[in-house]
């Protein structure tokens, strides 16, 4: 027996706002615990939200830059449900008319398990806006709960159940990711709870059409976390519908130090949750203008980024795909590209060099010290030959470890490569006249050895000969 | 000089002080020395600090002497309904739920009045959460009537009314959701007006129904009540449906209203004056009234307001319905009453809402979670929106006809204490007041007449369109400059 696997995610994003969703406490992350706490997002009595446009203006960019349709009016409601981390024991959300509805998701090219995925939209049902809880933290004898995430807003994003496997899954997450993080909507970090998701999954048989009995995962802390998962719970599910068994509908927790899931809880009665319109705020009008306004705002997206960069910098569509996986790198490539007339050159230092080294010192290119006006500069003068490649990488470790300018550190250490004829003369002159075992050589055929004399020319000179001078020399000399 | 707190309005003490004939000292230790007098029998306050409003006093003679006042106001008590937050002043909405519940911050409202230097004099007695029509839901104590203290003096804002005709202070702010400014104020023959909604912002206002609830001045006459909503109206970035002010003094409009009503086209509901519906002093009341109106010119015209018979069920549907959201915060988790004896958070929940909450509130919280409920939502919530949008066009077609409309406040006189027990009793009595919050509209309650036999006042009500205050506060004017009784003063 055969089966398809429907998935569908429930993802959550922290919007990146200086404000909470409904009062002007700052929606900062790391503080101490209630900190960043008022009236309003405690739910004192007597209070009243008033909306974060900021965070309404964001939900539509991420509406537009995923194809949503965004419709004229939209309203706020409440959502009743008593927890501790809810502070006024309802939820300010959006039910039947978010920000958003409908939109898609591309995915294409190579999964990340490595196997090609088949080129698809993913479609999204909707994307409304909400108020974010407070966090519970639980110790023996107690509970905390700190209220500076209550109220910090927070996007919903629904997808279609069309997501067929971990790859699309992942996939169709890390795209999202990147609209986000190129429209400056959030920096959906995973880690710092910034983007949060939920996994509907079940199994049926090919080829049917209702679907089978839906598994809800939770406890995904990151992507890779996710495509584990899911290939897990695939796996589990098959393993008891072949062998026979039934499954439950259930909401299963996944321990990713162990690899597997657990069983969190099987299905309750439906919750009841009461939605009505919230009657503290007015519904918002948007007309055909203000989103034809907000479209001209609009960032490039990824994908239309990389296109640019293969079209106008010359860069290979991995080398483009690699440097438009992340938003930030992509503007550090783009400000230096425009001040050099060697961009693939320094496409090439960003992957190898820069990356290697962001990624050994576990930094960010947010918290590089070399400015992408000076990576531009040293690979100037690497591609007009002040200095060699070699000496490049020198220059750009201390770049790295300083955030000095190149030409400062290539003055201050006596760097630049040398073209002018009569040194080179000199080093040349020298090396021949103390080696004339390899002059024999070269004389006999072995032209090959002509590299051995380079060599001895770019020692003397202590790498600043141009080699491309001195070979060309060299050549002259020896063949004389 | 001796001040007579008996009829002092807020214009004339503002006038005493002004010329220096009594500093706010003097005026506010006066009403202290009433208070002290006369609350023991009233019970109309339920917290009060003397110390507090002497230094408020204090420093506000030491700005009138330097010439540093706040404006013609400055000095001047007035108190709030113990729903409206006061900065470290307890708020308990005169519920054990909230006992002792401090506000951490002002009412826009409260900001608003102490910028003009007005002094926060007292909190008043309330039905819980405003839930009620007598003042005797209050989980401290029942308020009396000033004019019969075996009568109840309204609600839910029966405190402030109490306090008011009491002279216990020269004026109050109430809310009203389905009548609770106007009907007290009826009940104790004072004024009560219900503004426009988002005239006033809710922001430090608990809220009981979000959509209905309006803060309204409770004051001696209609030139008091106008003087409080110019200082208190106007759009709040605090409070996202509150309205911008237009360009005009509600004080001024009242002061040069004249005597004639001339022009005035006053509608009067067929729905509303069925034979039987009414008690017969309310529709006597109501009767002389239309004489007065037409013999001060206004033009008499009957209106027909369809709906009105659904008002009552859709009001108790919306506005329980936002309740049980509104009061689903008070949990026993981060403030208020929280059950000493619960063994997990469940029951924690369970036992310090049941503790902390009164019949009147539960009967609400649950019919309002019941209306929401999936599978009743759209036959009860739903419904009753369909109805108010209905009610809201009677209104509308209504005020083509007319300016305004002539209805009593309350079919009957201020019940006898103890003696509204049904509920259902209680929530008919709101019909003439509840299609204005529904409405959105506003709304006057004006001292008419004296129940001889009874001893209480009878108020009746003009009923504006959406910011139609002008016109009904110079309406109500004239009406009381010209009503049989000149002034509505208890003994006391
Ligand atoms: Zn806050």
């Amino acid at each position: 027996m055969k089966y398809d696997v429907v998935i569908g995610l429930e993802v959550h994003v922290q919007i990146k706002t200086k404000s909470k969703m409904f009062c002007s406490c700052p929606a900062s992350f790391g503080e101490e615990p209630n900190t960043s706490i008022c009236p309003v997002c405690t739910g004192y009595p007597g209070v009243m939200p008033v909306p974060n446009y900021e965070a309404i203006k964001k939900t539509i960019i991420a509406g537009i830059m995923c194809g949503c349709e965004i419709p004229e009016l939209s309203k706020f409601d409440r959502k009743s449900y008593f927890y501790p981390d809810m502070p006024k024991n309802y939820q300010i959300t959006q039910y039947d008319l978010p920000f958003c509805q409908r939109g898609e998701i591309h995915i294409f090219g190579k999964g990340f398990s490595g196997n090609m995925m088949e080129e698809k939209y993913i479609h999204m049902t909707r994307i409304h806006l909400e108020e974010d809880v407070a966090k519970s933290v639980h110790f023996s004898t107690f509970s905390g709960i700190d209220y500076n995430r209550a109220g910090v807003p927070l996007m919903e994003i629904v997808s279609e159940p069309e997501i067929s496997s971990a790859d699309e899954a992942y996939a169709y997450l890390t795209t999202l990711k990147q609209i986000m993080q190129y429209a400056g909507i959030s920096d959906c970090d995973m880690e710092k709870g910034q983007m949060r998701c939920d996994v509907n999954i079940s199994l049926k048989p090919s080829g049917q059409i209702e679907f089978g009995t839906k598994i809800e995962l939770k406890n995904l802390n990151s992507f890779r976390a996710i495509h584990r998962a899911i290939n897990s719970e695939i796996e589990r599910q098959q393993d008891i519908l072949l062998s026979g068994g039934k499954l439950q509908q259930e909401t299963r927790g996944w321990n990713d130090d162990r690899m597997t899931s657990y069983l969190m809880r099987v299905k309750e009665s439906a919750h009841d949750y009461r939605y009505f319109p919230e009657p503290d705020l007015t519904p918002i009008c948007f007309s055909k203008e203000d989103i034809e306004n907000l479209k001209k705002e609009l960032p490039e997206l990824p994908e239309i980024k990389a296109k640019r960069f293969v079209s106008d910098y010359g860069l290979t569509e991995y080398d483009a795909a690699v440097i438009t996986s992340e938003k930030n790198l992509a503007d550090y490539f783009d400000d230096g590209a425009k001040k050099t007339s060697a961009p693939k050159i320094l496409a090439n230092w960003v992957i190898s060099e820069l990356l290697r080294e962001l990624s050994n010192a576990n930094i960010s290119i947010n918290e590089v010290k070399i400015s992408s006006d000076d990576m531009a500069k040293l690979v100037n003068m690497i591609s007009i030959n002040t200095i060699s490649g070699k000496i490049g990488k020198t220059v750009f470790a201390e770049m790295f470890e300083t955030g000095k300018a190149p030409e400062e550190i290539v003055r201050e250490k006596g760097l630049v490569q040398v073209s002018d004829e009569p040194e080179i003369e000199s080093f040349v002159a020298k090396s021949i006249q103390e080696n004339p075992m390899q002059v024999e050589q070269y004389k006999t055929g072995k032209t090959a050895v002509i590299q051995y004399f380079v060599g001895q020319v770019m020692k003397l000179s202590k790498g600043k000969a141009n080699p491309q001078a001195v070979q060309k020399m060299l050549k002259s000399k020896l063949d004389a | 000089m001796n001040i007579d707190l008996k009829t002092l309005t807020i214009s004339e003490a503002s006038e005493l002080l002004a010329s220096g004939k009594i500093s706010s000292v003097q005026l506010c230790s006066d009403y202290i020395e009433r208070i002290e007098k006369i609350e023991p029998e009233i019970k109309a306050f339920v917290y009060f600090d003397k110390e507090s409003v002497l230094k408020s006093a204090e420093e506000s003679d030491i700005r009138r002497k330097k010439g540093e006042h706040f404006g013609s106001f400055d000095g001047i008590p007035v108190s709030v309904k113990d729903l409206i937050c006061v900065k470290d002043q307890p708020c308990t909405c005169g519920s054990k739920m909230l006992k002792d519940v401090h506000s951490p911050y002002d009412a826009t409202v409260v900001t608003r009045l102490k910028e003009k230097g007005f002094i926060i004099f007292g909190r008043n007695n309330m039905d819980e959460f405003a839930m009620g029509s007598t003042c005797e839901n209050s989980s401290y104590y029942p308020t009396k009537n000033p004019w019969n203290l075996n009568r109840v003096p309204g609600g839910s804002s029966g405190g402030s009314a109490a306090a008011v005709a009491a002279s216990e202070v020269p004026a109050s702010l109430g809310s009203d959701t389905g009548g609770s400014v106007r009907q007290p104020a009826a009940f104790c023959g004072v004024v009560g007006l219900k503004p426009t909604y988002g005239r006033v912002s809710r922001y430090g206002l608990v809220a009981y129904a979000s959509s209905l609830d309006q803060i309204g001045p409770i004051a001696k006459d209609v030139h008091d009540a106008a003087i409080l909503l110019d200082m208190i109206s106007g759009k709040d970035h605090l409070d996202s449906t509150s309205l911008d002010k237009e360009d005009v003094c509600f004080a001024d409009v009242v002061k040069s209203a004249g005597n004639s009503l001339k022009g005035m086209k006053i509608g009067m509901p067929k729905e509303y004056y069925i034979e039987g519906a009414l008690d017969e002093s309310v529709f006597a009341d109501i009767k002389q009234t239309e004489k007065l109106f037409k013999e001060l010119g206004a033009e008499i015209v009957e209106v027909s307001l369809p709906h009105s018979k659904y008002a009552l069920a859709s009001y108790y549907i919306i506005a329980t319905a936002e309740a049980s959201a509104n009061l689903a915060r008070f949990d026993g988790i981060r403030y208020g009453h929280r059950s000493q004896d619960s063994n997990n958070l469940h029951e924690l929940y369970l036992n310090s809402r049941k503790e902390g909450f009164g019949a009147e509130v539960k009967r609400r919280i649950l019919l309002g979670t019941f209306v929401l409920s999936s599978g009743y939502h759209d036959a009860y919530y739903l419904k009753a929106q369909k109805v108010r949008t209905l009610i809201r066009e009677d209104f509308n077609n209504a005020f083509k006809k007319c300016d305004l409309i002539l209805s009593p406040i309350s079919p009957c006189p201020p019940f006898e204490a103890g003696t509204l027990l049904d509920p259902l009793q209680m929530y008919l009595a709101d019909i003439y007041t509840i299609s204005v919050n529904l409405a959105g509209i506003c709304g006057i309650s004006v001292p008419s007449d004296i129940v001889k036999n009874l001893n209480v006042p009878l108020g009746i009500q003009l009923i504006g369109p959406a910011m139609g205050e002008s016109k009904l506060l110079k309406a109500a004017k004239v009406f009381e400059d010209n009503r049989t009784i000149r002034k509505f003063v208890p003994n006391l």
